[in-house]
């Protein structure tokens, strides 16, 4: 102790602890809900919720009042007398255009319109982008420009074209012209999703399988598909809306008979007989609509634990 | 003994980009042949060559006598290591190791039989039910190899198998990669730009530059014969003293100084060279103190920098006007600023031809 540097450097260690006892900061920093930013961030937030979801209760009180109630009521006040009548009609009686069978052959049109189309595009679409990736082939390149071009391109520009050929097909007019045109118009996108997912795999993956022998469908079936959960239920979202909400196609190539929901849906609101039924309106509207919210909230959840399952690191 | 890998006028390009050309390679049955140098040269380009996951642009592969230029990557007999391991994710430990074996249509009873015999090789028999998301970096890499085990193949191939695992992981994996290797004695091909696994793992080293092979030998001769600068700074660490010279009669004269070099050991085909050259000594053969004094070129010189690794310690002073290491004995006290007697022996030198960078 009776080196000098000694003691100086205990002096100063002691001044040192005198002022860390004094500061009051210790374990996690406080976090003050209400600052303003945060004021301001719900403010907004809660400002675009009412404005989506205002149209959607209207919709739905109206959809459950009488038509005297809606002649007379206030437009936002819920219905006195609660009646579904409305949601019957829509469903099974309201006339679209000559036949009066409400939504429900419109419903059935769509499904047959819509598993098909989105089961063969989104498998060819995986195969298409599995195969540019890992199998390339003199010109993939190319021909993976000429595909995303393809993607560009407006829908009206080529309907003609595609009428002429599903006429020389035989299928103009059926439910098969308006699969196979979904089929086609679904492919450039999908391909685009399935290839940039494929190309984020590592590639040694596809190497190994290759040293262990399999080969193009076997490392498809086996290694790339398991991995590939996200990416479907991505695809198979983007299609399923896509395709349902579809208006154009439905109108120009199924013919009377395999009208889609949404044709059917417009002949509801636009039929020129008699005074309109806002009530059956907005019931059928909901009802048409109800399809693609129901994917979104089952395929929500699935798509959350794909992506979790696929952030497997190999 | 017989060719087990055999490469003949081998060129890649990847579009213009000429990746290896007229790369010539014969490898004998049973060998460990490592391919090391820096990144970029083409190492694992040359093994995905080998493997057949490249067509080549020109040149033949031959594997156990045969021709397998055209061979699918699974008919070479080969089986392969990735650094990124690539593990099947989806597949249990188990499913990963059988994978190859199902895709081949072997009998359940044999492929059982090879997957327990590779799992206990490499002692992974408590994690084949586990999937390779569930397994640390080493254990990965340990099914990976079993991948190629339980295949029963000529040839491994190994691409940077250690480079993700940490370091004392590794030094165990290579002890073990050594082990299995006396076991099996198959011909391996281990891709690396980690000199000490090189080192202690090669029969052969086969250094690489920009797709050219420089010095194919085994460790000894490429730690002390290097055929040019590159070999001679790239392998060592720390790296090989160069000091500039002019190679005179048996003298080299470096900045006024005269260094005596009648112990070197020339090549052959130098005759009488003179002219400008590179005088490469290695830290670890400088003489420090005492020591110094049985070496036949002596000089003082004052220490710069102390750099204590723990086993040794590497020190920096100058020769001849140019940065000199050495390293010593951690025991040996040294002090920055303290004036040194250092020696070096110029028979376990090396000396390249200045323009040619070539050794003579
Ligand atoms: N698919 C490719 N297309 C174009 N160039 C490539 C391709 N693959 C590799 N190269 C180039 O070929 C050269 C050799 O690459 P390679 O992967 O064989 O190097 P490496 O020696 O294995 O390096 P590292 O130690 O970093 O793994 C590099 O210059 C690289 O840029
Ligand atoms: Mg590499």
């Amino acid at each position: 102790m009776s080196n000098p540097a000694t003691i100086s450097t205990n002096v100063a260690v002691d001044a040192v602890k005198d002022d860390l006892q004094l500061s009051t900061e210790r374990g996690p920093r406080p976090k003050p809900f209400f600052t303003t930013n945060r004021i301001i961030l719900y403010s907004i937030l809660v400002v675009a919720c009412l404005y989506y979801l205002f149209p959607l209760y209207v919709m739905i009180v109206t959809s459950f009042k009488t038509m005297p109630e809606i002649r007379f009521g206030n437009i936002f006040a819920p219905p006195v007398e609660f009646t579904g009548e409305a949601w019957a009609k829509a469903w099974a009686s309201a006339c679209t255009g000559l036949t009066c069978q409400g939504l429900s052959p419109g419903f059935w049109n769509s499904v047959k319109i819509l598993i098909p189309s989105v089961i063969v595009s989104t498998s060819v679409a995986a195969v298409n982008g599995y195969a540019l990736v890992n199998w390339r082939f003199k010109g993939s390149e190319i021909f993976f420009s000429i595909l995303i071009f393809g993607s560009f391109i407006p829908y009206q520009v080529m309907i003609y074209p595609l009428v002429i050929i599903t006429r020389e097909l035989n299928i103009f007019g059926s439910i098969w012209a308006v699969i196979l045109v979904h089929m086609v118009f679904g492919m450039p996108i999908l391909t685009l999703l399935f290839r940039n997912y494929f190309a984020s795999l590592p590639v040694e993956l596809f190497k190994a399988a290759r040293v262990d022998g399999a080969g193009f469908w076997r490392i498809f079936f086996e290694i790339m598909l398991p991995m590939s959960l996200p990416i479907i239920v991505v695809a198979l979202i983007l299609q399923v809306t896509g395709i349902w909400n579809d208006f154009l196609f439905g109108v120009v190539f199924a013919g009377t008979q395999n009208y889609p929901m949404t044709v059917q849906l417009n002949n509801i609101v636009n039929s020129a007989q008699g005074s309109p039924e806002y009530n059956v309106n907005m019931a059928a509207t909901i009802l048409t609509g109800l399809v693609p919210l129901v994917i979104y909230f089952i395929s929500g959840r699935l798509f959350v634990r794909g992506i979790a399952a696929g952030a497997v690191k190999g | 003994m017989q060719t087990s890998v055999s490469i003949r006028d081998l060129s890649l390009n990847f579009g213009h980009v000429k990746v290896l050309e007229h790369l010539n390679l014969d490898i004998k049955d049973g060998e460990f042949l490592v391919l090391l140098g820096p990144s970029g040269c083409g190492k694992s380009t040359l093994l995905n060559c080998i493997a057949g996951l490249l067509d080549l642009s020109d040149g033949e592969i031959h594997i156990s006598g045969k021709n397998v230029t055209w061979k699918e990557p699974k008919d070479r007999g080969i089986g392969m290591v990735f650094q990124s391991y690539a593990l099947y994710p989806q597949m249990s430990v188990e499913r990963n190791l059988s994978f190859g074996l199902r895709v081949a249509g072997m009998k359940k009873e044999e492929v059982d039989k090879r997957i327990a015999r590779a799992a206990e090789m490499l002692q992974i028999e408590p994690l084949l039910k586990r999937k390779p998301a569930n397994l640390s970096g080493g254990q990965r890499q340990r099914v990976a190899i079993g991948r190629a085990l339980v295949r029963d193949v000529d040839v491994f191939l190994f691409d940077e198998p250690l480079s993700n695992l940490d370091a004392k992981l590794r030094a165990d994996l290579r002890v073990e990669i050594k082990r299995l290797h006396h076991r099996l004695k198959n011909t391996m091909i281990y891709v690396t730009h980690d000199q000490v696994e090189a080192m202690t793992l090669a029969d052969r080293i086969a250094i690489m530059k920009g797709g050219v092979i420089q010095q194919l030998d085994n460790p000894h001769a490429i730690y002390n014969k290097p055929v040019n600068l590159f070999v001679a700074g790239f392998i060592g660490s720390p790296s090989m003293n160069f000091i500039d010279g002019t190679l005179a009669g048996r003298v080299v004269k470096a900045d006024g100084i005269d260094v005596p070099v009648d112990r070197y050991d020339f090549a052959p085909e130098t005759g009488n060279f003179s002219g400008d050259i590179v005088l490469g000594i290695r830290p670890e053969h400088v003489m420090v103190g005492e020591a110094a004094a049985s070496q036949p070129v002596q000089f003082e010189s004052e220490l710069e920098i102390i750099e204590p690794m723990g086993s040794d310690t590497i020190g920096w002073t100058s020769f001849a006007g140019q940065t000199f290491k050495f390293r010593c004995d951690s025991e040996v006290p040294l002090e920055e600023g303290q004036k040194l007697r250092l020696g070096f022996d110029p028979a376990r030198a090396s000396m390249f031809d200045a323009q040619s960078s070539e050794r003579i």
